[in-house]
This record gives C-alpha cells, sequence and structure tokens, in this order.
C-alpha cells in the first residue's frame, strides 16, 4: 500500500470507528423502546442495513461482472469476488437477524414470507457463485464463468421478487415509508446504514488487497521455481 | 492482397498471470507447411487454439490472408480445417453422420459427393455406414481428417495429430496428411516427432515456454544433427 | 445470419439422432421422474383429499429434478473427443449453437413430460388431457431449459459437475417453479383462466428475458 492508499485506508477505518460507535450509542441509548414489540425491535437497525448492503454487493458483483467481460481486466473480478463474499455474509445475518426478530414478533423462526423467500433464493444464488470459484482452478476460466453467473444471476432477483410477493407477503416492510417510523428511529437506521455501508467498502477494500497479495506471492513462488 | 497465409505480431496469451505464448512473431506463406516442435507446455496446443479462433489471444493481432481473425470469426473459420488428438467425432454416429453433419455446419453444396470425395481419401469407403466408436483409433483419426477436410480448407492445422497412436496407425496417418498436403494447401503442424516433423514441413520453428526459439527453413536444417539442435534449445530430449 | 436457421436445426437434428441411437437421455430421465412420482406416494398418504393440495407440487418437483437430471447430458455430449472444439469450429456464431441445444433440450424434456404427465393424471383420476397444463409445461420448459442449457455448458468447464449444476440451476429457477405449481393449482381445481394470468405472465418474462440474456452470454461460456 503506498503512502496515499494507507491515508484513505486510515480514514476510512476511522469514519466507519466513529460511525460505528455513533450507531451502537444510538441504537441501545439514543433511540426509545418500541411500543409494541418491546427491546427486539431494536435489531431492526442491524437487519435492515444489513439488507441493503447485502443488495448493494450483490449490484456490485453484477457490474463488476460485466465490466470484467467488456474489459477483460482480472482487477474487476477481483472487486467481484470480494462483494460476493461480504454480500454473502451480510445476507447471512440478514436471515439470521431476521430469524430473531420473527421469533420475538410472530412467535415463528421462519415462515415463507415474500421477503424472507427472496433473500434465501439470493442467498443460495450467491453461495452457489462462490462454491464455481471454488471448483475452477484457472484463472481467466474462473473469472468469465463466474461473470456470467453474476450477470445471470442479478437478473434473476427483480423476477424471484415479483414472484413470491404475489405467492405470498407479511413482511413488516413499507412502514419506513409510510412515515410510520419516529424521527429519532429514521435517524438511528440512517446513520447505521452510513455505518454498514463504510464497514462494507472496508471489508471489500482490504479483501480485494489480500487477493491481490495472495495472487502476487503465488506469481514469486512460481517464477522462483521456474 | 498480401501473400501471406497467416501473420502473426506480438501474440501473448496469459492465463491468470501464468503466461502461455509470449511475444511471439510468425509468418506463414500461402502453401507453405510449417512445423512447430516443442515440448509439453510450450504453448503449442494455445497457439493452434489462437490461431483457429478457438482462443483470444491476450494482446497480438493474428492475420489470416490480411484479415484480423477476431473481426469476422464465422468467416476465418470456414478457412480452416483442424485435426488434432481429439477427433471431434460422435461415437455413436456413422462415419457419414459424422460427416454430414460436419458438412451441413460448413454449409457445402454437393454435399453427398463431397463425402464420397474425402472418405475415398483417407480410404475408408468401405466403412462409411459403420458407426465411429467400433472403429480403431487409427481410423477414427483418419476420419478425423476426412473431416477436416469436407469444407476443402484453405489453411489446415494438424495439431499433434500422432498422440495416442500405434506405430502402424502413425505411418498410414502421415500417408494420408501427405495426400492431404497439397502444395496450394498451407498448413500449420505441432509435434513431438521430429521426424515426421521434419519431413512434412518446408520450415521448422521450436517452441519453449511459450516463446519461439528457434526458426529454420528445411534446406538450412543438418537433418541427422537436427535432435541435438532441439535438445539445445528446449533443455529436452524428444 | 444466413442459414442460421438450418443450423440450429442441423445441430438439434444431431442430438435427436445421437438419442435415437443411444436413447440415453428419455429413458433414464423417464424412469427417474416416474420414481420421484411413485417416492412422493410413500412420503405423502395417497388419500384424495391431500394428494390434490400436493399434486402440483410433486408434479413439478418431478419436472424440475427431471430436468436438472436430463440438462446435464445436454453438454456432456459434445465433451468426449473435444466435440465441443469442433463445434466451435464451424462457421457459425455461437449464438447458433446455443440455440441448437437448446432445441434439444427442450425438445427431450417436453417428451418426458408428455409421458409422465398423463400417468400423474390418471394416478389422481383426473381427465388425462388438460389443455391448459399443456401450455403450463410449455412455458416451464422453455424457462428451464433457457437457463439450464447455459448452465450445462458452464459446468462442463467445473469440477464436480454433476453436483454444480443443480446448485447453480435450481435457485435460479424458483420463480418458474412457483409460476408453475400455483397455474397447476388453478387448472387442477378448475378455476378460470383469469386466476392463472398472473402466473404465465411470470413464466413468459421469465423465458424472454433469460432467452435473450442466455443467447448474449453463452460466447463467454464456451470461449477460452
Amino acid at each position: 500500500m503506498d503512502g496515499r492508499g494507507a491515508l484513505r485506508h486510515y480514514i476510512l477505518v476511522g469514519l466507519g470507528f466513529a460511525l460505528m460507535v455513533a450507531a451502537l450509542y444510538m441504537v441501545f441509548i439514543y433511540v426509545p423502546t418500541d411500543k409494541n414489540t418491546g427491546a427486539v425491535q431494536r435489531i431492526f437497525y442491524f437487519h435492515v442495513p444489513l439488507a441493503w448492503i447485502g443488495f448493494l454487493a450483490f449490484f456490485v458483483v453484477f457490474v463488476c461482472s460485466i465490466l470484467y467481460l467488456t474489459k477483460r481486466d482480472i482487477k474487476w473480478d477481483v472487486i467481484a469476488t470480494a462483494s460476493a463474499e461480504v454480500g454473502v455474509v451480510f445476507t447471512s445475518l440478514v436471515l439470521l437477524t431476521g430469524s430473531i426478530w420473527a421469533k420475538a414478533a410472530w412467535g415463528i423462526w421462519w415462515t415463507w414470507d415474500a421477503r424472507l423467500t427472496a433473500t434465501l433464493v439470493l442467498w443460495f444464488t450467491y453461495v452457489a457463485y462462490l462454491l464455481v470459484r471454488h471448483y475452477v482452478t484457472e484463472d481467466s476460466q474462473r473469472a468469465r464463468l463466474s461473470a456470467v453467473l453474476g450477470i445471470v444471476g442479478f437478473i434473476d432477483v427483480p423476477i424471484v421478487a415479483l414472484a413470491v410477493m404475489l405467492w405470498r407477503t407479511q413482511h413488516p416492510g413499507a412502514m419506513i415509508f409510510e412515515g410510520g417510523l419516529a424521527p429519532s428511529m429514521l435517524a438511528t437506521l440512517i446513520v447505521c446504514i452510513a455505518a454498514f455501508t463504510v464497514f462494507y467498502i472496508i471489508l471489500v477494500t482490504q479483501s480485494t488487497r489480500l487477493k491481490n497479495m495472495e495472487t502476487d506471492i503465488r506469481d514469486i513462488k512460481n517464477s522462483k521455481i521456474d | 492482397m498480401t501473400t501471406w497465409a497467416i501473420e502473426v505480431e506480438a501474440l501473448s496469451k496469459s492465463f491468470g498471470n501464468n503466461r502461455a505464448l509470449s511475444d511471439i512473431d510468425l509468418k506463414v506463406g500461402r502453401g507453405e507447411h510449417v512445423t512447430v516442435f516443442g515440448p509439453n507446455g510450450a504453448g503449442k496446443t494455445t497457439l493452434v487454439r489462437i490461431l483457429s479462433t478457438l482462443s483470444k489471444p491476450s494482446t497480438g493481432m493474428v492475420r489470416m490472408d490480411g484479415e484480423d481473425i477476431r473481426s469476422d470469426p464465422a468467416k476465418i473459420r470456414r478457412r480452416i480445417g483442424m485435426v488434432s488428438h481429439e477427433t471431434f467425432l460422435y461415437d455413436d454416429l456413422t462415419v457419414y453422420e459424422n460427416l454430414k453433419f460436419y458438412g451441413k455446419m460448413y454449409g457445402i453444396p454437393s454435399l453427398e459427393e463431397h463425402i464420397h470425395e474425402v472418405v475415398s481419401q483417407v480410404k475408408l469407403e468401405s466403412r462409411l455406414y459403420d458407426r465411429v466408436g467400433i472403429l480403431s483409433h487409427g481410423m477414427q483419426q483418419r476420419v478425423s481428417i476426412a473431416r477436416a477436410m469436407i469444407h476443402s480448407p484453405s489453411v489446415m492445422f494438424l495439431d499433434e495429430p500422432e498422440v495416442g497412436l500405434d506405430p502402424r496407425a502413425v505411418i498410414m496417418l502421415r500417408d494420408v496428411l501427405e495426400s492431404i498436403n497439397t502444395p496450394e494447401r498451407t498448413v500449420v503442424m505441432t509435434t513431438h516427432n521430429l521426424k515426421q516433423g521434419l519431413e512434412m514441413g518446408d520450415r521448422v520453428v521450436i517452441l519453449n515456454r511459450g516463446k519461439i526459439v528457434y526458426q529454420a527453413s528445411k534446406g538450412d536444417i543438418d537433418m541427422a544433427n537436427f535432435p541435438e539442435v532441439y535438445e539445445h534449445y528446449t533443455g529436452t530430449a524428444e | 445470419m444466413k442459414g442460421s436457421v438450418g443450423k440450429i436445426f442441423t445441430i438439434f437434428w444431431k442430438d435427436i439422432l445421437l438419442e435415437i441411437r443411444t436413447k440415453e437421455i428419455i429413458t433414464s430421465v423417464l424412469v427417474f421422474a416416474l420414481l420421484v412420482l411413485v417416492i412422493f406416494n410413500f412420503a405423502f398418504e395417497p388419500e384424495t383429499a391431500t394428494m390434490g393440495l400436493v399434486a402440483p407440487g410433486i408434479l413439478w418437483v418431478a419436472f424440475t429434478f427431471a430436468g436438472v437430471l436430463g440438462l446435464n447430458r445436454v453438454f456432456a455430449i459434445e465433451r468426449g473427443n473435444s466435440r465441443l472444439a469442433g463445434l466451435l469450429l464451424c462457421p457459425v456464431d455461437h449464438m447458433v449453437i446455443y440455440w441448437g441445444k437448446l432445441l434439444g433440450s427442450f425438445t427431450f424434456m417436453l417428451a418426458i413430460e408428455i409421458v409422465v404427465t398423463p400417468i400423474f393424471l390418471a394416478l389422481l383420476n383426473l381427465p388425462l388431457l388438460l389443455p391448459r397444463l399443456i401450455l403450463i409445461i410449455v412455458l416451464a420448459t422453455l424457462g428451464f431449459t433457457s437457463v439450464g442449457t447455459l448452465f450445462s455448458a458452464l459446468a462442463i468447464n467445473i469440477r464436480a459437475r454433476d453436483i454444480m449444476l443443480p446448485i447453480l440451476f435450481l435457485p435460479i429457477v424458483v420463480p418458474v417453479v412457483i409460476a408453475a405449481v400455483e397455474a397447476t393449482v388453478v387448472v387442477l381445481q378448475g378455476d378460470p383462466w383469469g386466476d392463472m394470468l398472473t402466473w404465465l405472465q411470470i413464466m413468459i418474462a421469465f423465458d424472454i428475458i433469460y432467452l435473450v440474456v442466455s443467447t448474449l452470454v453463452f460466447q463467454y461460456v464456451v470461449e477460452a
């Protein structure tokens, strides 16, 4: 990492740390407890940002996949992988936090609600994406095939969403936009989304750097053997 | 109109960070027969795959009859025939059905005549209606040559055609290959077999670790000495 | 583009001819699909009341898994002797190869469904010919094979391809499975056309989107 890169990295980490502390403060101390569902509602401030950033991560995979196929620069493939990995972790956490909340609010761990189902399908799609990467050994072939998956998988999202929405829905979704959320709650949510966005960027840049280093090390080792 | 059948300029191919070919420059004249030697992993197959549009170069340019092969690959493919150690044939179809399938894919007019013509060239008339799967490996390889000839290509790539064949089949194959190596047909052959490669090539190229390390016309080569030359440039005996 | 349609049919006819010779795909997948139907009869009480509710699901589980099995073979045919290289060397656009193979997989799957569906309906004591069900089957099968043919070509390049194809394929076709099951429920209950319209629309949208996208990205799957 050169000087400017390092500086940017430290600024990002500092910002992320500050935002995360602020988010924790707001979620657990500042924001009042929800009248209807109680303390468990606070999980919402983690659940929603994770879901949004998870989705953003898969969108980044989609964009990087198109860029890889058009530009053939391995850089896009590395970013796509990093983003897919973070996306899968975030989506797993969405399913987990959602389950915890559902148990408290609805009395059940899981229900075949539209968003739950769509999120689960999304999770499977990108786990498959990562598995394919694992099963292809040659770099450019792996980049090419997974880019195709990154595109084909993402365009499925709206169709899946539509299909499961018509199938069934009971998710407490739209209240954010219908003014059902108190100003303090909205402020907390926004800070949480900002914190998780910065967190996502840090994870992807770090993971990208790590993957580039792994490639460099492998190349150095290979050139020694030759 | 250029006189070169194939022009390769500054061609490189990387698989990820692995360089399979670096900075290849090669010109093949119309009707010239070039033999490419090289140990396993030298990049021979990669080179042939790129020349035949199966694989895209990372950098550099390939022209065929003066045309960039990437501009209209389908048009270029019409001029190319390929015989590799894999036959591209369907074991459960007959020789006739295989040839008919490939002939139709190339859009050959008066296909029936053509099929009989190429089959007689490889001397397999009597096996025309047998399934390919029951033929010997050597015969299958001859069917494969007939398949590659079906559209009368002006450029023929022979990618280690003798691999996996027994010595008798190799001799037979060589006779068939020589019969198709007409002066007007450009041929690029890769092989391990120094003797056969020297016999069939007008010019010889040695590829090692993705680079051309040696080039000479047949007239300039001391045949008896060639195995040592090969060893010198590749570090391996044949 | 001249002659492309003819070459699509040349590839298609070649696959049909191979299938007539070997009977590899249709026989094995057909037996598999029938077995799924039978096994489900053990999993659920085969009483008319419950069967009416789960029957559409059973039918589409059978078709989905049979589809995966069949799709695995579509490009496996081209693996031996580097036949795929032979195909790619032909002077045609790669789209032609995609459509040729798609037509083959669509036909094979449809052939299996034509046999399985009447048997399934007979087991439920329903009329053997339900025109609306045929429409659903055609639309869903087109959806399955449009993306399945692409994934079949992709899977031949990777290790563990037999298991990877279903892992890739199943999440993507979830909308088709949902729509096909729901539309089949409408048909089996004898409800009006209007009730299944939305589901038909979803399948049509899926078919069009994946036919277009697969046609466009197929070249990236087969190049090297």
